[in-house]
């Protein structure tokens, strides 16, 4: 790597903001972080003094405990602001509640919201460091940095590979992320579901599209199914639960197509049996637990560099 | 910049001199003198200098001398919104942008859908800086069921009818607005939007929607519904004007219908000619309406339309929105931009472009309008009321939040330098307006 290199992001509101060469660099920061997870005593004292707000908007187990346990690990102070818990419900808007944190003087604000853009609009307004924990159906970075540590964890590589993504592509913001960060790492994303949620325009963001789902997984390194969600079946996209699991659910027949040792991939949390054969998560070929272990270091790694460190 | 409410300005005669008048209506665009006298015009011709001299006298050499413009299609927001804007302050931003009478839509809150709403919008305007021309609801409250009493609203002053902000989803509604519309000569006005397939939408629907993670609109949305209404003129046989056309297929549509005969009329938006989706940026919305800003392929689409006739008109859809309903989430964000201090230069960019002349400049602005909604205006005929705008098309300026005349500054346009500008609005040989 070129040593003049610099990480200069002050936000990270999504993958489209961030070059390969950053995408590298979170990833090498992110591997060298692992290790402090396999410590006897869990923690560095790098960001000691420093605050960090998860502004959850949306209920989230994974991302919010994630990006706590990477703080702490860190020795940031953390405080978490749940919605329920929040001023929003008493009719307060987004740039209130973010003036009113940033009078508390974080150094970064974790939001997780259900309109996107919404990370976007507190960082133009704020002068804490934001990072997207996953707005709208628009940008999850973490959760795609988290995936591509992964798998370059177990291939080797980015590069070449042949990445297959399967469901609702349309409502997930994983979905768009990876694409966006798969693709500029040099991996070939292609993508397959239903064509009811496969949104115009995907193929421009570096996704090709399948018809089928098998098209989609023939030869590839990595297939990763999404979360349907089951308000779909009134809205209307899906027919049937049934039907969708029939049709775009991964199996053992539908990864018969997939490379011998493809890793098979979950943003979590699973509808087992709907987008996903039960054997198959709990299989040999899943990594969806590394997947989690990942995401610890991946997002220390982020709390890390926007804080100056790199 | 000098401003006169119509009830404090003064009638007196002024010769309006040496500019380069521009009378489509008469086949005028030469330099020449235009003189007004109690509220008319009663003479163009060079040299009237010398045999009036009791006029005052405006020299307006390198300026054009236009009737005055009419924007059919703007929302003032009283009664209900008066933080936005009112009646008065919008009328003040119209003569600023160089129109000397406005049309104003019906969604207001309670909605002119009885005359009651329309007087007190009238009554307002007497106070105000330009011709205000109510334009009332089709449906009661505009909820799309029953009619409103078309004929004690044309008696009360609305010139047309539309639901505008939102579409006439049931077809046999739009039908009978159309015919009952016929007793009275009024005009049924389309804003041209199928819901069921632009419902949560906060962009124009494509791969830039998709990369924002921002609902689509379809294009498709807007156009099935200009079809339909289309089809119903023709079955009527009633006239139907388009509201704030913005794609190409909806322009195409047009031109063919015309080609048949049919009766319809269409507008577009300064904005739909000038600005392609991507000015939403990073969630900026200042860019977000309905229809929204679509692809650079529409855009040139409109300014085809706008070249060869199929659309007849330039309306601002001008959309007051306090920072309450634009500085939230892009999607919860109110649709909508202020258009008309910034309708004029954006306007005369085309003329810049060399793709319409100023003739048929004036005729987009002025005389169509005019045509469509059956006001007085649109012609500097010898005469005629002497609604008069004075156009410096060399005069530059910044639009900067300070000199925002509206009450409202949601406009897109805030920051840019814009060329050409409104510099005398006369309504009724009242001068509202003047920046010489």
């Amino acid at each position: 790597m070129d040593t003049e290199y610099r990480f200069t992001h002050k936000h990270i509101l999504g993958l489209e903001d961030l070059t390969a060469q950053d995408i590298d660099y979170v990833l090498r920061v992110a591997e060298s972080f692992k290790e402090i997870s396999q410590r006897p005593i869990k923690k560095v004292p790098t960001l000691r003094g420093k605050t960090v707000i998860n502004l959850f908007f949306e209920p989230s187990t994974r991302t919010r405990l994630s990006f706590e346990v990477a703080a702490k690990r860190l020795s940031a102070d953390t405080f978490n602001v749940a919605a329920s818990s929040s001023s929003t419900t008493k009719g307060e808007t987004l740039l209130d509640t973010a003036r009113n944190l940033e009078a508390m003087k974080p150094d970064i604000i974790i939001i997780r919201h259900s309109r996107s853009g919404s990370p976007r609009l507190l960082a133009n307004h704020i002068n804490a460091s934001v990072i997207n924990a996953g707005d709208g159906v628009h940008e999850h970075p973490s959760q795609a940095l988290l995936d591509m540590l992964t798998v370059r964890e177990k291939k080797g590589r980015l590069e070449g590979l042949k990445v297959a993504i399967i469901g609702d592509i349309t409502h997930s913001r994983v979905a768009h992320s990876n694409i966006i960060g798969f693709s500029k790492m040099g991996a070939q994303v292609a993508v397959s579901g239903p064509a009811t949620l496969i949104p115009k325009g995907i193929a421009e963001m570096g996704a090709t599209v399948c018809d089928s789902v098998e098209a989609a997984v023939a030869d590839a390194d990595v297939v990763m199914a999404l979360r349907i969600q089951k308000e779909r079946q009134q809205d209307p996209l899906i027919p049937s639960l049934r039907e969708y699991a029939r049709f775009f659910g991964i199996t053992q027949r539908t990864l018969a197509g997939a490379k011998p040792d493809a890793l098979v991939m979950h943003p979590g949390p699973i509808n087992r049996g709907v987008e996903m054969d039960p054997a198959i998560a709990d299989g040999p070929r899943s990594v969806i637990l590394e997947q989690v272990t990942n995401g610890v270091a991946v997002r220390m790694a982020l709390l890390y560099l926007i804080m100056g460190g790199g | 910049m000098d401003f006169s409410p119509l009830h404090e300005a003064s009638v007196l005669p002024v010769l309006l001199a040496n500019g380069r008048v521009i009378d489509p209506v008469n086949g005028i665009d030469q330099v020449a003198d235009v003189l007004v006298e109690n509220g008319t015009v009663t003479a163009i011709g060079a040299g009237l200098d010398s045999e009036r001299t009791s006029a005052r006298r405006i020299d307006l050499q390198g300026k054009w001398v236009v009737p005055g413009l009419i924007d059919m299609h703007v929302h003032l927001r009283e009664p209900g919104a008066e933080y936005k804007e009112t009646v008065v302050s919008g009328t003040k931003a119209a003569a600023a942008g160089g129109f000397t009478a406005v049309a104003c839509m019906p969604n207001t809150n309670p909605v002119n859908d009885n005359q009651a709403v329309t007087v007190l919008i009238r009554s307002r305007a007497a106070e105000g800086y330009a011709r205000v021309y109510p334009v009332g609801a089709i449906s009661k409250g505009s909820a799309g069921e029953n009619l409103s009493e078309f004929g004690e609203l044309r008696a009360a002053g609305v010139v047309a009818v539309t639901d505008d902000g939102l579409p006439v989803t049931d077809g046999q509604l739009m039908r009978r607005a159309l015919e009952y519309a016929g007793n009275y000569k009024l005009l049924v006005i389309s804003h041209a939007e199928e819901l069921s397939l632009s419902r949560h939408g906060a962009m124009n629907e494509g791969s830039l929607s998709t990369r924002m993670g921002l609902i689509g609109i379809p294009s498709v949305a807007e156009e099935i519904m200009v079809y339909r209404d289309i089809a119903l003129a023709r079955y009527t046989g009633r006239p139907v004007h388009i509201a704030h056309v913005s794609t190409r297929e909806a322009v195409s549509l047009i031109r063919r219908a015309k080609a048949q005969g049919c009766k319809v009329t269409a507008e577009t938006a300064p904005h739909y000619f000038t600005l392609t989706e991507e000015a939403i940026g990073s969630y900026d919305a200042r860019a977000k309406m309905n229809p929204p800003l679509r692809t650079a392929d529409d855009v040139a689409a409109i300014k085809e339309g706008l070249q060869d006739g199929t659309l007849d008109a330039i309306a601002t859809d001008h959309a007051p929105h306090s920072e309450l309903e634009k500085d939230v989430e892009f999607d919860l964000a109110a649709n909508g931009i202020i258009g008309l201090e910034t309708a004029l230069p954006l306007a005369l960019a085309l003329v810049r472009d060399g793709l319409i002349t100023p003739a048929r400049l004036v005729e987009l602005l002025s005389v169509n309008p005019a045509r469509i909604l059956g006001v007085d205006g649109g012609t500097l005929t010898v005469g005629s009321v002497a609604d008069v705008t004075v156009i410096d098309p060399e005069r530059s300026f910044r639009y900067d939040v300070e000199q925002v005349v509206s009450k409202s500054r949601n406009s897109p346009f805030l920051g840019w330098e814009l060329a050409g500008k409104a510099v005398l609005t006369m309504v009724g040989g009242r001068v509202v307006y003047s920046d010489i």
